[in-house]
């Protein structure tokens, strides 16, 4: 069992297998199930995921009208074709917002690896897919590869706002899918880590301060740049950059930082985004009256 | 390890918007539930920390009701769980507590009937994962994600092999187990996580063994 980032690079380059094949190894090890039994369960997470991002796609609306109908809005500036940052970049941005807006709509979803960021896998693997023509095989494997990222996170750090902030979110997520990217586009186990890494440190700090404690402002907006972090990192990664401190150290002082958050940061609705006027304004119109007593 | 599966990673499939306050706290109800064995006739809730803050627009209140109504996390019921319960005549009270607790996403849930009550806590880890702390009193460590077995018992020697010895006849592998004591000699209570599921027949056995008071199952 890999307890760390460099215990499973390790197994993955000793046994030359992909990081996919030693998270699957070791699930099947764990749960005592069949490999069809576990890729069976992963495949119906794969079609949640894809018709999560259809629905998004279509136009999502979300209880509050805070949120929902961005991701049609970047589709439609995409396909007039005068943007900036790059086909893959927008198409994985509005797929990972077309996930969160659903989520915020209480849609099915499969957290990955919670709910408020469960756009950024699945949106930049369904951008991603357009230009590598994965099999479904790899599709599911590019989950795995995640899986194994996240693991190691949870188990050393946090994948909880309440716990350790936004970056124990929308950070851990995009960091799980720049090393899944890799690894789809042809990359070795190292490399992985690197873009898990170099993603990781550039969400350092990011604190979770939902407005009106939801999960949609700035949650939704915050997966749409965690896609894009994501596939920067990746490129970097497959580029030949590395990270200077190692990626189990930036997943500890993650989890250092997180444990020094103040509570009004931690999804408490109290600090940050959702303390600001506009903020508060919101929450008052959404619940008729203010959620936070005695402010 | 918190954290054993990818499926705690990549999972769980669920209705939004919340895998921690969402469907953490929905399987905290149907823990509550799976323990009591049956519908209640009411519910008091009590939210700590993060859950008490948040918990409208999270949902965390439709999810609890629909965890205690036996929904599981992706269940499309669980949006409607507030209007269900009324239905089926289930009195439900929300209680937002001020008290601090050890982990942010704490939620008591006291449940019960005519004949019967049980008290529980539970704590959401995150990614949808939850651990059970508490119930009826006794310090416990439940991960909701095995089949487990419950059982109170007296606290006298020999009580534990006896429930060791015929989880082996059957072949049942221990994966996790505590035992936990309110007072030296009195109540008792073993938590024994499992790998396979527990028929009936067992739970039979276990319950005439002496000094066992009750047999309760989880199942996965």
């Amino acid at each position: 069992m890999f307890r760390n980032v460099a215990e499973l690079v390790e197994l993955a380059e000793s046994q030359n297998k992909k990081i996919a094949e030693i998270m699957i190894e070791q699930e099947m090890e764990f749960t005592g199930k069949s490999r069809e039994t576990i890729i069976a369960q992963m495949e119906a997470n794969l079609d949640v995921m894809e018709k999560a991002v259809e629905r998004g796609l279509a136009g999502v609306q979300s209880v509050s009208g805070l949120t929902g109908g961005d991701a049609v809005l970047i589709q439609e500036y995409l396909q007039k074709g005068n943007f900036l940052s790059g086909d893959i970049i927008l198409d994985a941005v509005s797929k990972a917002v077309a996930t969160n807006e659903v989520n915020a709509a209480m849609g099915t979803i499969c957290a990955t690896p919670t709910a408020g960021s469960a756009g950024v896998v699945p949106g930049t693997l369904f951008a991603v897919k357009n230009k590598l023509n994965p099999k479904k095989e790899d599709m599911v494997n590019f989950l795995f590869t995640s899986g194994a990222f996240g693991f190691v996170v949870a188990n050393n750090a946090s994948i909880s706002g309440a716990a350790g902030g936004c970056q124990a979110e929308v950070g851990s997520a995009s960091g799980m899918a720049a090393a899944a990217i890799v690894e789809m586009a042809g990359g070795t186990p190292s490399q992985c880590a690197e873009a898990m890494a170099i993603t990781l440190k550039n969400m350092l700090g990011l604190v979770c301060d939902p407005v009106a404690g939801l999960v949609e402002v700035p949650c939704v907006k915050r997966n749409a740049m965690g896609a894009a972090n994501a596939m920067v990192a990746a490129d970097l990664a497959l580029a030949g950059v590395t990270s200077r401190i190692p990626c189990d150290e930036v997943i500890d002082a993650m989890y250092r930082i997180g444990q020094t958050m103040p509570t009004a940061l931690k999804e408490t609705a109290q600090g940050g985004l959702a303390a600001t006027p506009t903020g508060r304004e919101l929450e008052a119109k959404i619940f008729g009256v203010s959620l936070q007593k005695g402010e | 390890m918190k954290y054993r599966s990818v499926f705690d990673i990549i999972g769980p499939i669920m209705i939004g918007p919340s895998s921690s306050h969402t469907a953490g706290a929905a399987r905290i109800g149907r823990v509550a539930r799976s323990l009591f064995g049956k519908q209640p006739k009411w519910a008091k809730i009590s939210f700590y920390g993060s859950f008490a803050k948040t918990y409208k627009g999270h949902g965390t209140d439709v999810a609890i009701v629909g965890g205690i109504l036996d929904f599981d996390t992706f269940d499309e019921r669980i949006k409607s769980s507030l209007k269900l319960a009324e239905e089926l005549g289930l009195e439900i009270t929300f209680t937002e507590e001020e008290a601090v607790t050890d982990h942010p996403n704490t939620a008591k849930v006291i449940i019960g009937d005519d004949d019967n009550e049980l008290e529980l806590v539970g704590i959401s880890i995150g990614g949808g994962k939850i651990e059970i702390i508490e119930l009826n009193g006794f310090q416990l460590k439940l991960s909701g994600n095995h089949p487990a077995l419950l059982v109170v018992h007296n606290d006298r020697y020999g009580a534990i092999a006896g429930v060791a010895n015929v989880l082996a006849k059957y072949e049942i592998n221990i994966g996790h187990m505590e035992v936990a004591r309110k007072e030296k000699g009195k109540q008792a209570l073993m938590t024994i996580e499992v790998d396979q599921n527990i028929e009936a027949i067992i739970l039979e056995e276990l319950s005439k063994l002496p000094n066992i008071t009750k047999v309760t199952k989880i199942v996965e």
